[in-house]
């Protein structure tokens, strides 16, 4: 191995993180996704750190959405319950480093709160996967999960409900979570703004070349095998069962890491994690970015993230109402979400031309408009047909 | 659920030699499958022979896909036992029977749509130890779809769609294949293309059971004839036997010929 010069050691590198599992393959598309770190890496020196602060919160989000994306997008197990671990791995991040104090007990918590993250996870998993629960099943499990630990954590109001010294708080969650921090006394490191901004970044770039270098090796076929038919993939001799736990309990274990990251972030932990809008909101990302495209899960998560905030400062009892608006208009016209569209329109445009593009584009738009507003029963067509009442009560 | 004490399944095949060099592969033992108060299989006695290429008829609700579904693990027996090639599969799970040396292609095309004809392949071969590239298209070149290699396989016609599936059933190396109807919804070129390509594997050595309803199907592949009716095995035999048979053809060939 030691005689493997390096652009050849690169290239194998390479070779693992391309693959027909994933949208963009191309040098093109390396150059234009390294000019897209560079920008990333700057941000923060451009914005200043307040800003690089606030946006640092998206990439703990699409650390999140990467994790949605893998059960979901890849392996087709939609789960509402990557908040349920997210949310676990948070408290669970609260309580042990409240309760060891310093940099050192936050550098054992991390640890920690991914581990029962994970466990939990798989714990569900087992029950779901091992025990026949498919499809819708396991999204409706997933979410009331979630919302039980939503239910429970609200009610934990009380000198009774606290874990050391540390009180669970009810609603009102638990405060004073420090800065993300690793080391010992002395020799340790204390992150916010730019230098928390950074990090996120790091971890979120190699979990999604991780990720991607998953689904593009051996055990990536195995994903989109049991995606696009379960039974299929089991009389191949797939051990469907087991790959979806591994893939679910990988996914928990994700979302634990992103909740952690949350927790130190803003400082506190509360039970709106565990609420059925926050539960939706990862599924919004994903499909917005489109859930078969890892950075499209990344992507989407930005983009709605930013105009939330947005939203919320200009006009905060309508952000929720705006982002149902956006996902609405994008899967009209974008069904398979942005960046999957994107590359569609790309390859079309490269094989046809512009113009034809457009036209394409625009027989498009206009089917896809007239569909809805058909289902909705508004009479759009050109020409009027006299059964069109009828054909809306199909 | 347990092993019986006296058959030991690792040391030999589970039922003796029906005689001469015949060794059987497959064996159902007292196979009983109850759907709440209805039979679908009852006290089934069934083998098959290594090499054998049998066909197994019979009209419908005569329990022919349950009886496949308890071979291929979909369906867990309510009483008796299944053997196959020196394993007790009884209790094993669908994929574990696959490593045992079973393969199944489905009734109505199972195959992934979205991804292209080799990427079909090559999902099950990524977990076998073959040399994918070269069993790829050793397959491809069986199946006569080497020209569509990199289509969306969406895009192919219904009669490409089954001979896919049963490419993917074979790149797993199978000793066992089960075939579901391969030629239902044909045209005559499909379902001829179709009985050649299992012709040249049986011809290597390939174990098939097929069910099937075309009766000019069932007699240009197969010699071995078994016929359920209500459950239970009704005829069993060579195909010209099966055809004159009278309580076969009132039951099932009368409503076919």
């Amino acid at each position: 191995m030691m005689d493997v010069s390096l652009p050849s050691r690169l290239e194998g590198i390479a070779d693992k993180l391309n693959g027909p599992n994933t949208l963009g393959n191309s040098p093109a598309f390396w150059a234009a996704f390294a000019a897209g770190m560079v920008l990333m890496l700057a941000y923060p020196l451009v914005q200043g750190s307040y800003a690089a602060g606030q946006f640092s919160l998206f990439l703990v989000y699409g650390l999140l959405a990467l994790s949605l994306s893998l059960i979901w997008g890849y392996t087709g197990i939609l789960s509402f319950g990557q908040v349920a671990f997210f949310g676990v791995a948070g408290y669970t991040y609260a309580i042990v480093s409240l309760n060891l104090g310093g940099a050192f007990g936050q550098t054992v918590a991390l640890p920690i709160a991914v581990a029962v993250a994970t466990v939990s996870a798989f714990v569900l998993g087992y029950f779901m996967f091992y025990g026949g629960v498919r499809d819708v099943y396991v999204a409706i499990l997933t979410l009331v999960v979630t919302l039980v630990l939503e239910t429970f954590m609200a009610q934990t109001a009380g000198a009774e409900w606290a874990i050391g010294s540390v009180q669970l708080g009810g609603f009102n969650g638990i405060p004073g979570i420090q800065n993300f921090a690793l080391g010992v006394g002395g020799a340790s490191i204390s992150l916010s703004g730019s230098g928390f901004y950074w990090f996120v970044l790091a971890v979120l770039l190699l979990t999604y070349l991780g990720a991607r270098m998953l689904v593009n090796g051996k055990y990536g076929y195995a994903l989109v095998a049991i995606r696009e038919d379960e039974e299929r993939t089991a009389m191949l001799g797939y051990n469907v069962k087991k790959v979806k736990l591994a893939v679910f309990t990988l996914s928990g274990a994700l979302a634990g890491f992103s909740g952690v990251l949350y927790a130190t972030w803003g400082n506190y932990m509360d039970p709106s994690v565990f609420t059925i809008t926050f539960a939706t909101i990862p599924i919004v990302w994903v499909t917005l970015g489109g859930r078969e495209s890892l950075l499209g899960a990344i992507f989407g998560t930005i983009i709605i993230e930013r105009l939330r905030l947005w939203f919320s400062v200009n006009a905060s009892e309508f952000a929720i109402v705006f982002v149902g608006v956006i996902l609405m208009t994008s899967v009209l016209l974008l069904p398979r979400g942005i960046l999957p569209g994107i590359r569609d329109i790309y390859v079309f445009v490269d094989e046809h031309g512009v113009g034809e593009g457009i036209d394409r584009g625009r027989e498009t738009v206009q089917a896809r408009v007239r569909t809805l507003l058909d289902s909705v029963g508004v009479d759009v067509s050109e020409t009027k047909t006299p059964t069109g009442s009828e054909e809306v009560t199909e | 659920m347990s092993i019986p004490e006296d058959i030991n399944v690792r040391q030999k095949p589970a039922v003796a030699a029906t005689g001469g060099s015949t060794e059987t592969i497959l064996a159902t033992k007292q196979l009983t499958k109850k759907f709440g108060g209805l039979t679908a299989t009852d006290n089934v006695d069934f083998s098959v022979d290594r090499g054998e290429l049998r066909c197994l008829i019979g009209p419908n609700g005569a329990g022919k896909s349950t009886l496949l579904e308890l071979i291929t693990g979909q369906l867990s027996p309510t009483e008796g036992d299944i053997y196959f090639d020196g394993h007790d599969l009884t209790d094993m799970e669908p994929h574990e029977r696959m490593d045992a040396g079973i393969s199944v292609k489905f009734q109505s095309p199972h195959i992934y749509e979205s991804l292209s004809v080799e990427q079909n392949l090559r999902v099950p071969l990524q977990r076998t130890d073959r040399d994918i590239e070269a069993v790829l298209e050793r397959t491809l070149d069986r199946i006569a779809l080497g020209e569509k290699a990199d289509e969306p396989a969406s895009d192919l016609s219904h009669g490409e769609k089954q001979r896919l599936e049963i490419g993917m059933a074979i790149t797993i190396d199978p000793k066992f294949m089960i075939l579901d109807e391969p030629v239902a919804g044909m045209s005559v070129d499909e379902t001829s293309d179709i009985a050649e390509l299992i012709q040249s594997l049986h011809d290597d050595g390939m174990t098939f059971l097929v069910v099937e309803h075309d009766m000019e199907f069932v007699r240009k592949i197969s010699k071995q004839v078994t016929v359920l009716n209500q459950g239970s095995i009704l005829r069993q035999g060579p195909i010209e036997e099966i055809e004159a048979d009278e309580e076969v053809r009132r039951i099932y060939l009368g409503e076919n010929a």
